[in-house]
């Protein structure tokens, strides 16, 4: 069974295509990397999957259903970067918000809400944190808070956009951790990712995009040199070849790309 | 019509013609700036706060001078966009929310220092309120000369630096790259801004004055892309509007300048809405069937 | 002494129902649209005239949700079409005010309406339009209205507050979880038009603008919970109203005008003194 099928995804903005012809299938219990360079439309990939793009053309299917019938079973990560955290309200607050379909419309909070919801606290170590306003929160913590609303939500499929990305050391270990589990628990996760060298560690499958897809499946079988190529346009860079030859043309470990 | 031919063979009528058309067409022109900028709200503030400017002049020097007003209109107005700026740089406070607040503030405590010279100024009572709304038949022949011809300079340093303006709302950086004065050319933009408003507010009025620097700039984008022709059609659409506004205003008593050249250019940005070549919706229907 | 309290009543209303219903304007970074509507809800008031021939509250309040809600109509179609949102804002805006100050000017003989009214209100005035039912006399129509729209808004609030705090922090994950984001918006605007009309009359639109915006920027700066800022808000909008109108009678001036200016004191005070968030305390932290 697959968790997540997409076919036929194109997607434009202001008849400028970002999206061209997507289609795969993500199986269920995974963990995939969407990788490709700036601008690829990784961002616009997540978010036309979630209907929060209009304009777009292609069939989403979440376990063999259309994803209007299984919304419910989405969870999502946005890029941090996304939201204003100078808003007025504490973390708490935030990780109950993955809880407002359950709540339901005009209804407040039960206490098993917030007990739960302090529960994912607890989960991504931010207990502590809990009454903290947002805009005193460093990045890491701000990330963490965002996962754990999407803990919060109970999903089947989570989907995070760039969640490592200006967070501590600490806080990038606690979100794989956090994915190990989501796995074990049978769940999918899907993980727009950049930075190359961490690839081969952190997903078993990988999706190289750039407009198009240009490949997808098992990581040691698609994140090679020549789809890293395809994918960036030759700016691929060697910094330094890795000592152990047998995962050389995993290119593994030590790539960079020029763009930046 | 016949109030209309007579007053049309009136000299001073004559004279507020050649103003008004003047004045929209150096306000569309700079327009187009301000549009590439993204400060057609900013430009709004700038109008409202000429207001107490004007009133604190007048309260200071007691004369009704339209040069001294207009120093003072100059001065709050550029004073409105550095606070602007000084509020978004040193607070948590988000862009709009800062024009709104210096718009509705600076007006309002204009509206008071105009409150307070009807109540307390010895002898006429300055008649300042025209500066609100605008209205052409109120000029005098000097009032005109100087908007006609502050209208004529800030059109000839437009196109004197067109070239140095285009590339620095373009590329900044480029244009430092290249050694242009970027620093200087954007405080000239926001001299001619800030000079627009202020010889435009006695005609069109600190309230819709703003219109005048963003509807026909817009209304020029469904014609053409490029920056040039943009901004001649802009300065020809200001003209028609500021042309229209004062004979339709000055012909059927009672109507205020301001918002007749506010809505005959408004109607021309309807018109290229709906049939302007480039992005115009009829021909977008047209394109897309 | 009833005379001064129905003004001092009426001021605080209106710092009241703008400064609640400002501070998400605030949040949602929209205070232009408010802006723009507080402008526009004239031509909805002119409309209105034009369809019953009178200046009767109802029908009024009616005209100003309508034409509120096109202006932020508008402004979103412009927008989506390729515009860019503040020159949208700035042409619907100008286009929709113009047409209703000329439209006044052709009516004006009519009616007492006219454009000094529609900008600066006639507080003044309003102790003497009283509602009156049975020949009884039950207190200015304006603190009817006033407290009508109060009423109204503060019970959207609360009906919908989780999922305003929500599509306004986050839009594309309450879009995602299902929250009705359109239809919040829209009733945001739906709001703002009411609190602008009602406001209308006795205080004209800059005092609107500068309720919408200011009060909740204040509080912006001296809270970071929502609840608070949404109170705190409501309470400086009425702190501006009693100062600004103490001052204007001490000054004689035009009490809008002068409450609009209070509430940019108590702006420039939090700007400098907020704890957290003030000039003078971040420079101290800083040294
Ligand atoms: N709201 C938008 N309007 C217009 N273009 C957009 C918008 N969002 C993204 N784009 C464009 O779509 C392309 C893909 O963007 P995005 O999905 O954010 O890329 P990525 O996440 O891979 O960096 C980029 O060229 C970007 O400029
Ligand atoms: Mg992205």
């Amino acid at each position: 069974m697959h968790a997540l099928h997409v076919s036929d995804l194109t997607v434009s903005y202001d008849k400028k295509p970002v999206l061209e012809d997507v289609s795969f299938s993500i199986p269920n219990g995974s963990i995939t990397g969407i990788i490709g360079p700036n601008g690829a439309g990784k961002s616009t990939l997540i978010k036309s999957i979630l209907r929060l793009i209009p304009s777009i053309t292609g069939e989403v299917k979440v376990y063999g259903e259309p994803y209007a019938q299984q919304k419910k079973l989405i969870g999502y990560v946005p890029q941090r970067s996304e939201v204003d955290w100078d808003f007025p309200t504490n973390a708490l607050d935030v990780v109950l918000m993955g809880r407002y379909r359950h709540i339901g419309i005009f209804k407040r909070a039960k206490k098993a809400e917030i007990t739960w919801a302090r529960e994912c606290l607890q989960k991504v170590g931010m207990l502590g944190y809990a009454e903290r306003q947002i805009s005193q929160l460093s990045g890491g913590q701000q990330q963490r808070v965002f996962l754990a609303r999407a803990l919060a939500q109970d999903a089947m499929v989570y989907f995070m956009d760039e969640p490592f990305s200006g967070v501590d050391a600490a806080t990038e270990r606690a979100i794989i951790q956090l994915m190990k589990n989501w796995k074990q628990e049978g769940k999918t996760v899907i993980v727009v990712h950049h930075d190359l060298q961490t690839v081969e560690d952190y997903f078993d499958h990988v999706l190289l995009l750039n407009k198009q897809l240009v490949d997808f499946g098992e990581t040691p079988k698609v994140f090679t040199l020549e789809n890293l190529e395809k994918t960036y346009g030759g700016k691929i860079a060697f910094l330094q070849k890795t000592p152990s030859t047998e995962k050389e043309h995993h290119a593994h470990g030590h790539l960079a790309f020029e763009s930046e | 019509m016949d109030t209309l031919l007579s007053s049309l063979s009136n000299a001073n009528f004559q004279w507020v013609l050649v103003g008004s058309l003047l004045l929209g067409f150096a306000s569309g022109v700079i327009g187009s700036f301000v549009l590439l900028k993204k400060q057609s709200l900013i430009s709004d503030a700038m109008a409202h706060a000429a207001l107490p400017g004007v009133c604190i002049m007048f309260l200071i020097f007691e004369v009704k001078s339209i040069p001294i007003l207009l120093i003072g209109a100059a001065i709050t107005s550029f004073l409105a966009t550095q606070a602007i700026q000084f509020i978004i740089n040193k607070s948590r406070i988000k862009t709009d929310a800062a024009i709104g607040i210096i718009i509705s503030v600076f007006f309002g405590f204009g509206i008071v220092l105009l409150t307070y010279i009807q109540q307390n100024s010895t002898g006429s009572q300055a008649g300042l309120d025209t500066f609100i709304f605008g209205q052409a038949a109120s000029l005098v022949k000097s009032d005109v000369q100087l908007i006609t011809g502050g209208a004529f300079l800030l059109v000839l340093i437009s196109m004197l630096f067109f070239k140095e303006f285009k590339l620095t709302l373009f590329d900044p950086q480029f244009a430092k790259g290249i050694g242009l004065p970027v620093s200087f050319l954007n405080g000239l933009m926001l001299f001619l801004v800030v000079a627009i408003v202020v010889i435009g507010i006695q005609m069109v009025g600190v309230i819709l004055i703003a219109a005048l620097l963003i509807t026909p700039p817009l209304a020029a984008r469904y014609w053409t892309e490029r920056l040039g022709v943009m901004a001649i059609l802009a300065g020809i659409f200001g003209a028609i509007s500021g042309v229209l506004g004062a004979v339709i205003s000055t012909t059927i008593v009672g109507l205020p300048t301001g918002p007749v050249i506010v809505l005959s250019a408004s109607f021309i940005f309807f018109i290229s809405l709906l049939f302007g070549k480039k992005k115009g919706l009829v021909i977008r229907r047209v394109r897309q069937a | 002494m009833t005379y001064t309290l129905w003004i001092v009543i009426t001021g605080c209303l209106v710092g009241l129902t703008c400064g609640v219903t400002g501070s998400l304007l605030v949040l949602r970074k929209m205070s232009m649209i408010a802006d723009a509507i507080s402008h526009t809800v004239l031509l909805g008031i002119v409309g209105a005239f034009f369809v019953t021939q009178s200046l009767n509250g109802v029908p009024m309040l009616i005209g100003a949700a309508i034409v509120g809600l096109l202006t932020a109509f508008f402004v979103e179609t412009l927008h989506r079409s390729g515009v860019q949102s503040d020159a949208a804002i700035g042409v619907v805006f100008t286009s929709l005010f113009a047409l209703g100050v000329v439209l006044i000017a052709f009516i004006g003989d009519q009616v007492h309406l006219d454009v000094q009214h529609a900008l600066m209100g006639e507080i003044a005035f309003v102790p003497w339009n009283t509602l009156q039912i049975g020949g009884v006399s039950l207190g200015p129509v304006a603190v009817w209205m006033l407290g009508g729209v109060l009423f109204v808004n503060l019970l959207l609030i609360a009906i919908f507050y989780k999922e305003i705090k929500l599509s306004t922090f986050d839009p594309q994950y309450a879009l995602l979880i299902g929250v009705p984001v359109v239809f919040i918006h829209y009733l945001l605007m739906i709001m703002v038009s009411l609190s602008t009309v009602a406001s209308f009359d006795s205080v004209g639109a800059i005092l609107v603008v500068a309720m919408l915006i200011v009060p909740g920027s204040t509080a912006y700066l001296l809270t970071d919970k929502f609840f608070t800022m949404l109170w705190m808000s409501g309470a400086i909008g009425i702190l501006s109203a009693l100062i600004g109108y103490g001052s204007a009678v001490y000054f004689n001036v035009s009490i809008a005008g002068s409450m609009a200016s209070s509430t940019g004191i108590l702006f420039i005070l939090a700007f400098l003194f907020s704890p957290r968030h003030g000039l003078v305390f971040k420079r101290l932290r800083t040294t």
